[in-house]
């Protein structure tokens, strides 16, 4: 198995790798289009701001090769928001895989939302032997508006798009890496696509 | 729904962890990485490590912790102590931290908040606050509270909020090592006043201060040391009682 975790200069990547370290691979940093598309599957962390994120994409290349991979493909955070049409965050074009908008959450709630949350009506592989209502590490401000491709949700003064998928990308809002066992079962599930 | 969460705080010197602990089936005591992975394992939410270090090089031997600790530990976790720079929060990052907390640093030149969330995004910038109420004022206290300020701690949560903070750790300096409870009305205020998370922190002696700090204080989380190092109010339990209460915590 030949697990490429994105490096584009983005956040806290290294809790992924110790994450997947801790299921006994060892995944390997890069930035190198020849090593991505040569990968098993691929992670596309993100943590930070969307605009200058999507800048060191465009820098790359990456923001062209990204959308045409053909392995699965896990976004995760920022990484799941920049793979949809558009983001609020720094007025953002996104990479166009799902379709659907992130914006902001409103002032109703505390910005950023911090914290465990349930993700609910899971409909995805991703989430073989998930129950329902089971608690995730979020951290964010912006929100993936529902689409088609939703395939977990979870409230916070709305209901939104906490997980989402497209053929093969799939994407999630919170944090399997920073959460606990039920976190280390996703990661075990995406390695098992 | 968002769940109030419960953080250990651990206090660290040269890489090990200060201040007794007693939990029974730990190898050793001062191993942050076992206590942390312990703490993980009960169902803490979050972990803070307080580096004590008075010196560059034990501080450097932090580095090298919170890399270990980011190897073994599943959930959350935030370095503070003695953090003055973008470099030192970047180092930190790198070794897997998730949030750094600063404190003295971002009182002397509050430009730090707005360089650190640029940088690393408001999530991961904690601001951490030791203020005294004195006469019914409210003042933020500089190097583990000993230096007072004439800083309103209102105005200055306020103040670092727009400056980019993500979260508010407020220590009141009155609570602290009281075990009488957190300070909740100041708390109250804080969460009306912003809209960033608040960490209650000083003054947990029992499960209803939790609770009260939850439900008058208003606070998101709430963070304590002996109690949890000591055992006194072990974790799972003091959750299952939280829950009792209508309060929502993860189980």
């Amino acid at each position: 198995m030949k697990l490429v975790i994105i490096n584009y200069g983005a956040g806290n990547i290294k809790s992924i790798q110790f994450a997947f370290k801790r299921l006994g691979i060892d995944a390997i940093l890069s930035d190198s289009p020849e090593e991505i598309l040569a990968a098993d599957k691929i992670i596309f962390p993100g943590v930070g701001e969307a605009s200058s994120a999507m800048n060191m994409l465009k820098e790359t290349g990456l923001d062209v090769l990204i959308p045409q991979l053909k392995q699965p493909v896990l976004g995760i955070c920022l990484g799941m928001q920049l793979l949809c049409e558009y983001t609020e965050e720094g007025n953002t074009k996104g990479l166009g895989v799902f379709k659907t908008n992130v914006k902001r959450f409103d002032n109703n709630v505390k910005v950023p939302q911090m914290g465990w949350n349930v993700i609910k009506e899971l409909k995805s592989d991703l989430f073989k032997g998930i129950k329902e209502n089971e608690y995730m590490y979020l951290v964010h401000s912006y929100y993936a508006e529902h689409c088609e491709e939703t395939i977990a949700t979870t409230d916070y003064g709305l209901n939104y798009a906490s997980a989402l998928q497209h053929k093969n990308f799939y994407g999630v809002q919170f944090h399997p890496e920073k959460s606990s066992l039920a976190g280390e079962q996703i990661l075990k599930n995406f390695l098992a696509l | 729904m968002l769940t109030k969460r419960i953080i250990p705080c651990l206090d660290i010197k040269n890489g090990r962890t200060v201040k007794g602990v007693n939990f029974v089936d730990l190898r050793d005591a001062g191993d942050p990485v076992e206590l942390a992975k312990q703490y993980a394992d009960m169902g803490a939410d979050e972990l803070v490590f307080l580096d004590i270090s008075a010196t560059l090089e034990a501080r450097a031997t932090t580095l090298d912790m919170v890399l270990h600790v980011a190897e073994q530990v599943n959930i959350p976790f935030t370095v503070g102590g003695g953090i003055s720079s973008v470099e030192h929060v970047d180092a930190l990052l790198h070794c897997g931290a998730d949030k750094v907390s600063i404190n003295s640093s971002a009182v002397k030149r509050p430009e730090l908040v707005n360089e650190l969330a640029d940088k690393f995004g408001s999530q991961c910038v904690v601001v951490a606050i030791d203020a005294k109420e004195v006469n019914g004022n409210w003042k933020v206290h500089l190097a583990g509270g000993s230096i007072p300020t004439d800083i309103d701690l209102f105005e200055w949560a306020k103040e670092v909020e727009q400056r980019g903070a993500g979260e508010i750790l407020f220590t009141s300096m009155n609570h602290d090592g009281t075990k009488n409870g957190f300070a909740n009305e100041a708390l109250a205020k804080l969460s009306t006043l912003l809209n960033i998370p608040i960490i209650a922190s000083g003054g947990a002696g029992n499960v209803q201060h939790f609770v009260d700090t939850f439900k008058d204080g208003k606070a998101d989380a709430a963070l304590a040391a002996s109690v949890f190092h000591f055992g006194e109010i072990p974790i799972p339990e003091l959750k299952k009682e939280l829950k009792k209460h209508n309060i929502e915590v993860r189980l």
